[in-house]
Formats: structure tokens, C-alpha cells, sequence
């Protein structure tokens, strides 16, 4: 171990906000960029879950349609997130 | 030939199903490299004679920056497949990689800067690599731009294919700047097994770690945000309809 007790740890050799900031952003950068997406698809669910309740009336496409959707099937304003 | 195999990659239902039973184990490896090399990098690296204990950055810096040059031949690979076959799920690909190289491109740049305002004396310098690495990050927001400027529509695919074709020339500037130019930032480095060398094994194992874990995060992130799109693209397909109903 390079330092003999926490303080050193902390202080970095003089270097404390070099170092932290940037394993800081790191970390930050981490968590948004897999939270973030896991989060994102909970919602997503949720929002078709809602969806197709009110969509309910409407009889679906069968069973044997695959989806039609072109590379960029428009989204509503709601699902643009 | 039988080309079956790619078309069956193609589908997103089956993606989307693959990916769910591989993420676990993807996770699981990735937070496992990372507290290793982590931990190592800040704990046991022994301090560079110039740089002193500043050297902790390489390791957040160096995977980061080198795995950030995967996303244009990653979008540029995307984009044409979807051009020539049509591929759905490329698309997709290309959409989702774009925001996400911003952020590594990004984190590489602000690394970076943070480790040279004490090491070099600058925070910036239009050094080979640093401008063709800015350079970068702004196409990235450019084919995010473009994206949503067409309205995610079939000429924005095509448009954003085509950008990020041409966009991988950048990249091979921003590999060989170091050697094609003599500006600040360092030459590329060889790293040995030899114990005496300056860069040895206990240089650079720890770096292994850290470049293996960054590189199963990005995986990881761009099948997760891969995965949402195909919901939201697919949302009329029956497979999709079953899969919210059962969860």
C-alpha cells in the first residue's frame, strides 16, 4: 500500500482534487449511464402498460403481424423522452 | 453460405431476449474488474517519479479515452449495414451509440485536462490529439443533432449512417497524432513483462482490469439503452404487448 494511514489516502500527495474529481465524474458518469437506462426502462413498461389498457377497445394486430414500424417510427410528444 | 444467422441477429425480439439472460453475467464481471482494478490503482500503483500519485488518473483516463474510439467504427460498421440490408436493429445501434460516445469522449477530455492543469501547467493546448478528440465529441453531438433534427425519421438513419462513415477518418487522426506530431501529448507507450522496465506488470495489470471493466460498462449501457429503444420502436408487436403484460 502506498499510504500509511487514511489521511495520506485522502490527500493524495498533495494531488486530492486532481485525483477525486476525476474518479468523481467517473463515478458519475457510471451511475447515469446505467441507472439511468435501467430506470428508463421501468418506465417505458409502465407507459405501454397504460397504453395499451386504453388502447383496449381497439382490437389488437394479430398474432401473426410482426411490427411495421419503419427505422424511425414517430413517437407522441409524451414517449420523447 | 448460410446467412440465417444474421438475420436472426437482426430480429429484436431475439435481442431482446438474448441480452436479458446475458446482462447478469456482463454486470457481474464488469463490477468485478472494476473495485479489482480500482482499488489497485488507488491503493498499490506506486507514484511516478514526476508525476507523483497524479498517475491515479491514468487509469480512469486511459480506458476511457482509448474505448471512446470505438464508437465511430461502431456507428460507422451500424450505419452500414443498415444502409445495405436494412437491418432494423442496426439502427437502433447507431441511434443509442452516438449520446453515449459523447460521454466517454467527454470524460477522456475533462480527465485529461484535470491531469495536465498539474502535470503539463495547462489546462489545454492545441496538441494533435486534444483538438482531434474535441473534434470528436462535437461530430458525436452532431449526429445527435441530426437525429433529432429529422425527427428520427428514415432520412435522419441515412443521414446519420453516412456522418458517422466519415467520421472514422477522425479517428484514425486521433490514434496517430501522437506519432505524426511532436505537440504535447505523449508518444504511444510499450508495456512489458520484464519487472525492471519503468512500465511493468505492475503498471499495467491494473490498467488491463480497468480497460476490461470499462469496455463490458459500455457493452452493457449500449445494450440497455438498445434494449429501451426496441420497446419503444416496437410497441405494436405482439411479443412486446406480452412481455408488459407479464411484468
Amino acid at each position: 500500500m502506498q499510504f500509511s494511514n487514511f489521511q495520506e489516502f485522502i490527500e493524495m500527495g498533495g494531488y486530492a482534487f486532481n485525483v477525486w474529481s476525476v474518479y468523481g465524474m467517473f463515478l458519475i458518469f457510471l451511475t447515469f449511464n446505467l441507472y439511468g437506462p435501467l430506470r428508463k426502462n421501468r418506465k417505458i413498461i409502465r407507459d405501454l402498460k397504460r397504453r395499451y389498457a386504453l388502447n383496449a377497445q381497439v382490437p389488437p394486430m394479430s398474432a401473426g403481424t410482426d411490427s411495421q414500424s419503419s427505422p424511425g417510427s414517430k413517437t407522441t410528444e409524451e414517449e420523447r423522452t | 453460405m448460410d446467412w440465417t444467422w444474421f438475420h436472426k441477429w437482426g430480429s429484436p425480439k431475439w435481442f431482446y431476449e438474448l441480452s436479458g439472460k446475458w446482462l447478469p453475467w456482463l454486470v457481474g464481471v464488469m463490477v468485478t474488474c472494476l473495485l479489482v482494478g480500482v482499488t489497485w490503482a488507488l491503493l498499490f500503483v506506486p507514484q511516478d517519479y514526476q508525476q507523483g500519485l497524479t498517475n491515479r488518473i491514468f487509469y480512469v483516463h486511459v480506458p476511457v479515452a482509448s474505448i471512446s474510439l470505438a464508437f465511430f467504427p461502431l456507428m460507422a460498421m451500424a450505419g452500414t449495414v443498415f444502409l445495405v440490408w436494412r437491418m432494423k436493429l442496426a439502427d437502433v445501434v447507431l441511434k443509442v451509440a452516438a449520446p453515449l460516445g459523447a460521454w466517454f469522449t467527454a470524460l477522456a477530455l475533462a480527465s485529461g485536462s484535470i491531469w495536465g492543469v498539474d502535470t503539463w501547467g495547462t489546462w489545454w493546448v492545441w496538441d494533435g490529439r486534444l483538438t482531434s478528440l474535441l473534434l470528436q465529441f462535437f461530430l458525436l453531438l452532431g449526429v445527435v443533432s441530426l437525429r433529432t433534427a429529422l425527427e428520427d425519421s428514415e432520412g435522419a438513419a441515412r443521414a446519420c449512417a453516412l456522418l458517422s462513415i466519415v467520421g472514422c477518418i477522425n479517428v484514425v487522426v486521433i490514434k496517430y497524432s501522437v506519432d505524426w506530431w511532436n505537440t504535447l501529448h505523449q508518444p504511444s507507450t510499450n508495456f512489458t513483462l520484464a519487472t525492471d522496465q519503468a512500465n511493468g506488470p505492475e503498471i499495467w495489470v491494473p490498467l488491463i482490469f480497468m480497460i476490461v471493466a470499462v469496455y463490458l460498462f459500455f457493452a452493457i449501457s449500449l445494450i440497455l439503452s438498445t434494449r429501451n429503444e426496441i420497446l419503444q420502436r416496437e410497441k405494436r408487436a405482439q411479443w412486446v404487448m406480452d412481455l408488459v403484460a407479464k411484468s
